[in-house]
């Protein structure tokens, strides 16, 4: 089973030289502290800047310059600032060429609920809905299932939609799972994952086809 | 010359009424018209429809409009981060429009733009796509979006000259410019106003024709919602 690190280490591995990648809060944020170094990407943040580099030291904190989640971050030389609307046409545009984020359930067609729960306080969608409307490709990082013990791998999702038929891929402490026509198509185990367990905790329908290779982390 | 500049903050919003709809630039605190936002607390002005990307924190930003009971409803995107808000909007005191992030942009810069509708995906087969057209092209889904206007639009910005030209620092840019093009009336607080000509042309973000009014704002807290560091090793 892995932790929180190791989801954002196995999505890492999804990640393409020369992509530029939109990160949400949460999760997605770790991933990129393990992209490879060989590895060029440039990361998005939907409030107006590309080429997105890590926290800054204390004596470089800067109120001007913060990211999606607001919190203070620097940039990396050849990043670029602009408006939220040529941010979000960057998104709608499928400039982007990735976009992780995370989700609290997902449907066997690859709808995705991640922004109301009913009856609690609601929020905002954010950037949300723009983004998994538009990405090229999209994978959800999230546990598996939620804290009652509910699997969050769903045939339809019961919570309001945030987006529809848009997920490709899900990484959760269990799992590698791909979307298809089909349903959830189980990919890779986490280590030490038996196949029955991930079947036990997919209440959606789950393809496991032939020997399910355990995921490769280093 | 041309000269919009106005003295400061109280004598830039004048005009702005009960039951107006503003506009008010910036993501969570950052790139936020402080200075305006403290004015329009001073004067007491009620029954607003605020249109902003976020609501502040309880006691910055938008916040201090909403514990003083002045704005009537937000339409924003994101509203999390504010404890009063959500008392007001439990009990019924606030009404609330959410808005996917691109789409709140988008209606800002058309409203601007002179573009009275358009086209998204974001929100399609969601409950945002209530009441609304939905268009197929080129096999995908689409919702068509109204854009938005306002009485009045406020935004912060850089530097700026007195022929209303402006330029952004960092990511503090965000919604400012869309909304400066969107609001009937424009106001500009900028933290540095310069001489005319000093601004070099390449560089303007916001051209000075969406600017009605600027001045120099003073006492710039900036605060940081999340401050986040790394160590030196």
């Amino acid at each position: 089973m892995l932790d929180k690190n190791g989801i954002a280490k196995r999505i890492a591995k999804e990640i393409k030289d020369g992509y530029y990648v939109n990160l949400g809060i949460g999760i997605p944020t770790l991933v990129a502290n393990y992209i490879p170094e060989h590895i060029n990407v440039i990361l998005q943040s939907e409030n107006g800047l590309l080429g997105m580099g890590p926290f800054p030291y204390e004596d470089e904190v800067d109120a001007d310059l913060i990211n999606a989640g607001k919190q203070t971050i620097t940039t990396l030389p050849g990043s670029s600032f602009f408006d939220s609307a040529m941010s979000f046409a960057m998104i709608r545009g499928e400039h982007v060429d990735l976009t992780i984020l995370g989700a609290m359930e997902v449907s066997e067609e690859g709808d995705i609920a991640n922004w109301k729960i009913p009856g609690k306080l609601i929020k905002g969608m954010g950037g949300a809905m723009d983004l998994v409307a538009s990405a090229k490709h999209i994978i959800v990082a999230m546990q598996h299932v939620n804290k009652s013990g509910e699997s969050k791998l769903l045939p339809k999702c019961d919570l309001p939609l945030t987006g529809v038929k848009c997920v490709k891929k899900i990484v959760t402490e269990l799992a590698v799972i791909d979307i298809t026509p089909d349903g959830f198509k189980l990919i890779e185990r986490a280590p030490g994952v038996s196949v029955e367990h991930i079947i036990a905790s997919t209440k959606g329908r789950l393809i496991v086809d032939g020997d399910i290779p355990e995921m490769q982390l280093d | 010359m041309i000269n919009k500049t106005v003295k400061n903050a109280e004598l830039a919003i004048n005009g702005i009424q009960d039951g107006m709809t503003l506009m008010l630039g910036g993501f969570g605190l950052c790139g936020i018209p402080e200075n305006c936002i403290d004015e329009l607390v001073k004067a007491g002005i009620k029954g607003l429809t605020c249109i902003s990307n976020n609501a502040g924190v309880d006691d910055f930003g938008l916040g201090l409009l909403l514990k003083n009971h002045q704005i009537k409803k937000m339409i924003s995107s994101y509203v999390g981060e504010n404890e009063e808000f959500e008392r007001q909007l439990l009990s019924g005191e606030l009404e609330v429009d959410l808005i996917p992030q691109g789409t709140l942009a988008e209606r800002l810069r058309a409203g601007g733009a002179g573009i009275p509708a358009f086209f998204t995906p974001a929100g399609y087969g969601t409950e945002i796509q209530q009441g609304k057209e939905v268009r197929e092209f080129n096999g995908k889904m689409y919702l068509l979006e109204s854009w938005l206007k306002a009485d009045y639009a406020i935004v912060k910005a850089w530097k700026g000259d007195a022929l209303g030209n402006l330029i952004y620092r960092e990511t503090a840019r965000n919604f400012n410019p869309m909304m400066a093009m969107a609001g009937k009336i424009t106001i500009a607080e900028v933290e540095e106003l310069v001489p005319v000509g000093s601004l070099d042309p390449d560089q303007i973000h916001t051209p000075g024709i969406f600017i009605q009014r600027i001045f120099q704002g003073v006492n710039y807290e900036k605060r940081i919602e999340q401050k986040t560091v790394r160590k030196r090793v």
